[in-house]
């Protein structure tokens, strides 16, 4: 069978290609339907001010239904950003990447969740348990069982 | 036996409501000798370290779940579905279900997924409305004449079919099952919300009935069975892998029996289960009358007998065994000074009986005693306090003496253990020696029995054994325990010559004299098992035993230097 993945990954891209990403957001590669790569700037007034950040994707065949693996990029001197939901390997915890996932989102959306959480940040400051984790974080972000920190992202 | 453990058979029901009784036929009959109006006595004869329990298979706790919705059903006059997302959503509390219903029907029934909030204020005086959740077939799809596109995975071939819930959120069927089966599957959820982001509805039975392969229908049920069980205290599911047996305890559900109750039940199932593959009716029976009982403890998450210390007691040892590993592995392969002459001394080998090379000084390698203390067994040496032991340790260091005490336990804590282990290669020897014995002798199969039998009784007591020693590690000083430690020292011996005379080589000529003095050693070493068992059992129910930690539920240690690591 083929997988869901790639037909919902090819609707996406087309739609990425011909409307293009919203402000901030930019493709960087998407040569198959299992890694993705986007940067992302946040607009405006904001603590992280001009400065772009690294966004993977990495895609199951059951994509949507299962939620896409979405770190930071931390390789080639790429860094994430310093944010309380940000760990510094790059993992972030935010509950639509876990279990308020839904299969109607989609990668831009995802994108702009992660836009607005970096442009709501007052104060840059890592987790408070980001030492800890980052020690023995398992490589898949999908495998941490995240207490979200709170509600809203 | 005193009267705490015993309840008569309508206490077992009430497990799950005054109102109700068991769903009948699940029960093995072993209600049917219930005499008119006097209490049911319990079973034949229980002792006092078996308690009474229920097992029930997947389909009898389906018949209470069923009665239940059934219910439910007729008291809030809503149907089968709605019923069950609401039972469910309220963890199967079916007073708080119905006060929390008829105090805001319409606020129970979005909380529970059934229905979506309403868009406008709804007045609180309006009736509940209670129309089947289950629609199969979206009203319009998103493009207009025939033509849909799903959703979530943009296929718009033709035939597509658009399912959806009340709420009418469409997706392709291929979707709909590929999100409901990863649910179940990959998250071993059974609430399954509609996909759209934020919709809150679940979807019912009705609707993953035909959304899902048979496979997965029959995963989603035992799910539920897990969650229903999982709400109720007095049920416990069976914890061996593919095992969806129940186990129903009252006497061993609230925290305050587990002082005076080691609630150690099986779920009547026995052997692992087949991995899918059916097996002919022979293969079953085989399988029934060898496979290993699924014991576990109703009180605690040790999925194993772990008789004759209490719940509190068998967690705070292997909490122990765990956080001490390291230390106990560093002292293990350390040297240590001869109690003598001081020079230092190697241990080489298993054997615990250590002879300088110095002074040719003997002495146990565990307690440190003189070995001449300990006759020529090693298990006269399941005491730690002697005497002898007591002073050469004070010779050494305070903490690695409360090291050497731990160490004492732990060892024929862990060499029981590693035997039971061993339980199936002896198992296996057994058998090969019972064709041996058929071959050589004129003995028939059932006659040769006597190895397989002492065989398992040898594999009971090493479990009993390896948790005397957690026990004592912990008992308090004195008289108590004292007397403990000699029901154990005896158990140890019995269960010794039994397991030396089971390895001892056949000798034709020897058959006969072989066979009663198996049968008569199996017959002991199951007397000296059940005493341990029962006086231990008793003492908890007599308040006898006394700690040196302080244990929940049980009395503040009085104080005792030198013991408590
Ligand atoms: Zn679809
Ligand atoms: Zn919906
Ligand atoms: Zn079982
Ligand atoms: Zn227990």
């Amino acid at each position: 069978m083929a997988s869901i993945s790639s037909r919902r990954l090819q609707k996406e891209l087309t739609e990425i290609h011909m409307e293009g990403c919203p402000v901030g957001i930019t493709l960087v590669k998407a040569d198959d339907f299992e890694t993705w790569w986007f940067t992302i700037e946040v607009m405006g007034e904001s603590v992280y001010r001009s400065e772009v950040y690294t966004l993977q994707f990495r895609f199951e065949p059951n994509y949507p239904i299962s939620a896409p693996a979405v770190t930071f990029v931390v390789t080639d001197g790429r860094k994430a950003p310093l944010h309380p939901h940000v760990y510094s390997n790059g993992h972030i915890c935010a509950s639509i990447l876990g279990n308020e996932w839904s299969p109607v989102l989609s990668v831009v959306s995802v994108c702009i969740t992660l836009q607005s959480m970096l442009a709501s940040c007052k104060k840059k400051e890592p987790p408070v348990d980001n030492d800890r984790y980052v020690r023995t974080a398992p490589d898949n972000p999908k495998k941490t069982r995240f207490v979200y920190h709170d509600d809203t992202v | 036996m005193s009267s705490d453990y015993e309840y008569s058979d309508d206490d077992v029901d009430n497990v799950f409501d005054d109102d109700e009784l068991m769903a009948d036929g699940d029960s093995d009959g072993d209600d049917g000798m219930e005499m008119d109006d006097f209490k049911v006595v319990p079973k034949a004869t229980r002792k006092a370290y078996e308690l009474e329990y229920d097992s029930l298979s997947q389909p009898a706790v389906e018949k209470l779940m069923e009665k239940d919705v059934e219910y439910i059903r007729g008291i809030l006059g809503v149907d089968d579905n709605t019923a069950s997302l609401l039972l469910r959503h309220m963890g199967w509390n079916k007073e708080r279900l119905i006060e929390k219903y008829m105090d805001n029907a319409n606020k129970t029934l979005v909380a529970a997924g059934v229905i979506r909030p309403e868009p406008e204020a709804v007045k609180p005086s309006k009736r509940p409305i209670t129309r089947r959740a289950t629609k199969q077939r979206s009203p319009s799809p998103p493009k207009s004449s025939g033509s849909f596109t799903c959703s979530i995975c943009f296929d718009d071939a033709p035939g597509l079919t658009p399912l959806s819930l009340e709420c009418g959120h469409a997706a392709c069927s291929g979707c709909w099952e590929a999100y409901i089966t990863s649910k179940i599957r990959d998250e071993a959820e059974h609430v399954c919300r509609c996909m759209a982001e934020g919709c809150g509805l679940v979807a019912p039975d009705s609707f993953i009935r035909g959304a899902i392969d048979e496979d997965g229908f029959i995963r989603f049920q035992e799910l539920l069975v897990r969650h229903f069980v999982g709400c109720n205290k007095n049920l416990k599911f069976c914890p061996y892998p593919s095992c969806t047996n129940t186990v129903s305890c009252p006497s061993g559900a609230s925290k305050s029996s587990l002082t005076t109750v080691v609630p150690i039940v099986s779920c009547g199932a026995r052997g692992l289960a087949s991995d899918g593959a059916p097996l002919s009716q022979s293969q079953e029976l085989v399988k029934r009358a060898t496979g290993k009982e699924h014991k576990f403890c109703f009180g605690c998450v040790i999925d194993s007998d772990h008789r004759p210390v209490v719940c509190a007691v068998a967690t705070l040892w292997l909490k122990k065994c765990r956080d001490d590993s390291e230390t106990a592995n560093w002292i293990k392969s350390n040297t240590k000074e001869c109690p003598k002459c001081v020079s230092t001394i190697e241990k080489n080998g298993g054997c615990n009986h250590m002879t300088c090379k110095k002074c040719k000084h003997e002495f146990c390698w565990v307690c440190m005693g003189p070995w001449s203390e300990h006759g020529t067994a090693w298990y006269s040496c399941n005491r730690y306090d002697e005497e002898a032991g007591v002073n050469a340790r004070d010779a050494q260091s305070k903490s690695r003496a409360s090291l050497e005490r731990y160490l004492h336990y732990y060892n024929r804590w862990a060499n029981h253990e590693q035997s039971a282990k061993l339980a199936q290669d002896l198992f296996a020897k057994t058998e090969k020696k019972m064709e041996e014995m058929q071959i050589t002798s004129t003995l028939t199969w059932i006659e040769v029995q006597f190895m397989k039998k002492a065989a398992e009784e040898l594999d009971k007591c090493r479990v009993t054994l390896k948790w005397t020693y957690a026990m004592a590690y912990y008992l308090a000083k004195g008289n108590q325990k004292e007397l403990f430690e000699d029901n154990q020292r005896d158990l140890e011996r019995a269960v010794e010559d039994l397991s030396e005379l089971l390895e001892s080589p056949i000798e034709p000529e020897n058959i006969p004299a072989l066979r009663q003095k198996v049968t008569d050693k199996t017959v002991y070493v199951q007397k000296r098992n059940d005493i341990v068992l029962e006086d231990t059992a008793e003492g908890f129910v007599e308040g006898r035993w006394a700690w040196n930690v302080s244990v929940d539920g049980f009395e503040a240690p009085a104080a005792e230097p030198d013991t408590a690591l």
